[in-house]
């Protein structure tokens, strides 16, 4: 993925009037987070369903693990991927600027006007390289359910060494149940993020290509 | 045994005959059950564009991952951080039974003709009585058991320090490992650090009355600092070791340190 990456900005470093949209860094955590989110998530249904929260277990076809045991394995080793992963993105966000220039401001009123846009099918997807302000909320959001998933995790991993960050989350048995409904908040916005990149393929094109 | 494996295999030999053969080499649960779970390795495939469909590689990369895992756990390990105690009301009742058995199923074991075997790194060897370790002081803790399932129950035990119990027999505590065998032939593995917790406990009561048999009868080791499965109940047997014995659950792949 990596050499892919490296010659498409050679590319577009001969060709300076082709604007990049993904820089390669933001194109190589994206697909590593994806890799990492899904095998966090499959796995993680494996563990739920030995000890349900609600009615319903997930089928074992969309399970990673064959078991509780392959689940955990999975589970604590894909935790590395996403957990390094993640701390690469959000330092890279802060310190290239990226997060202020892409993400701020939000407003209120702007993410109302915006969804009101998109339901009558008025939004522009002209210039990719800005965000309208429904997706600056969802991409703002999404990054503290990544943090919130990945700290409510290893208070139900660590609920004696880490105690008082079980304590934070209202204890054991709650933190389970905050890092089910991030788990769900993360497959929502999945829904939703990968259901529009396929209505704008140019911008799937854009997280792999960069332009 | 999974370097036996790898030297096995050679260029042209078929994968589906050797996987055969390594099967009936080892024949633990684990091996079956993630050959079994190759559907989900492929399921990877599709994800991933790499190929992990043989999964004894696959269960390689997660096998190294669990130890590594285990040595951080070593690390984070404080021996000074105490599980959160609760109080009285908090208790879970009735306590749920737990094990790989139904409860019909559980030992049955008499407490007059038990005694505890006492084995390997330690001075003194001799096998101790219930009536023996009866006498022994006496502590108490409200602590939550973390099933690996998930669930967890607060629940009440009493019994003897396991540290004081290893220093009066002598035991090398330099040590990596004590080991625990049980009537069912359950075993267990507890580090020497985690043995040597001020909270874990040779439990001889469940909630100030004799530990009944759902709970372990005559002996559980109560750890409030791993998971469930690493608290073996109805012990017979312990040994001070520095070589690694794994356990029942540990043999089949969960993570051996499994640290709260």
């Amino acid at each position: 993925m990596s050499s892919i990456s490296l010659s498409e900005e050679r590319t577009a470093a001969a060709k300076p009037k082709t604007k990049v949209i993904q820089p390669a860094w933001v194109r190589v955590v994206h697909w590593i987070n994806a890799v990492a989110i899904v095998l966090m998530i499959m796995s993680g249904w494996q563990i739920y369903n030995a000890s349900p929260l609600f009615n319903f277990t997930f089928s074992s076809s969309i399970t990673l693990g064959g078991w509780l045991g392959g689940g955990i394995m999975w589970h604590l080793a894909a935790m590395w991927l996403l957990v390094i992963n993640g701390l690469v993105y959000l330092t890279l966000g802060i310190v290239t600027g990226r997060f202020r220039r892409k993400l701020l401001p939000i407003s209120a009123k702007g993410v109302l006007d915006d969804t009101k846009a998109a339901l009558t099918g008025q939004l522009s997807h002209a210039d990719l390289s800005t965000y309208n302000q429904v997706q600056k909320l969802l991409y703002t959001g999404i990054i503290g359910v990544g943090i919130l998933i990945v700290l409510s995790g290893l208070a139900i991993w660590k609920p004696v060494q880490l105690q008082y960050l079980t304590a934070l989350f209202g204890g054991y048995d709650t933190a389970r149940y905050v890092h089910f409904f991030m788990m769900a908040a993360i497959v929502g916005f999945l829904v939703i993020h990968v259901a529009l990149a396929l209505i704008v393929p140019k911008s799937l094109r854009a997280m792999i290509i960069g332009r | 045994m999974i370097r036996k494996i790898r030297s096995l295999i050679i260029p042209g030999v078929d994968k589906d005959l050797l996987v055969k053969d390594a099967t009936k080499l080892m024949p633990d649960l684990s091996r079956r059950r993630f050959i079994a779970s190759g559907a989900s390795f492929g399921a990877l495939t599709l994800l991933t564009g790499c190929d992990v469909s043989d999964s004894l590689s696959a269960e390689n990369l997660l096998t190294h991952m669990s130890k590594f895992n285990d040595m951080v756990q070593a690390r984070i390990f404080n021996p000074n951080t105490l599980a959160p105690t609760y109080s009285e009301k908090d208790i879970k009742r009735p306590f749920p039974f737990n094990a790989f058995y139904a409860e019909d199923d559980a030992p049955n074991v008499d407490g007059k003709e038990w005694k505890l075997e006492v084995s390997g790194l330690v001075q003194d060897k001799k096998s101790w009585t219930l009536d023996e370790l009866h006498k022994l002081p006496e502590v108490s803790q409200i602590t939550r058991h973390i099933c690996v399932e998930g669930w967890s129950a607060i629940g009440s035990w009493q019994g003897t320090p396991l540290r004081d119990f290893l220093k009066l027999v002598g035991a090398d505590t330099n040590a990596k490992w004590v080991h625990f065998r049980c009537a069912e032939d359950y075993t267990s593995s507890l580090d020497m650090p985690t043995a040597m917790h001020a909270q874990t406990q040779m439990t001889f009561k469940f909630d100030n009355q004799l530990l009944p048999r759902a709970y372990g009868f005559p002996m559980k080791i109560r750890v409030p600092t791993k998971l469930g499965f690493k608290n073996p109940k109805y012990v017979v047997a312990m040994e001070v070791t520095n070589d690694y014995k794994g356990g029942y659950w540990e043999d089949q792949g969960y993570n051996d340190f499994s640290g709260s």
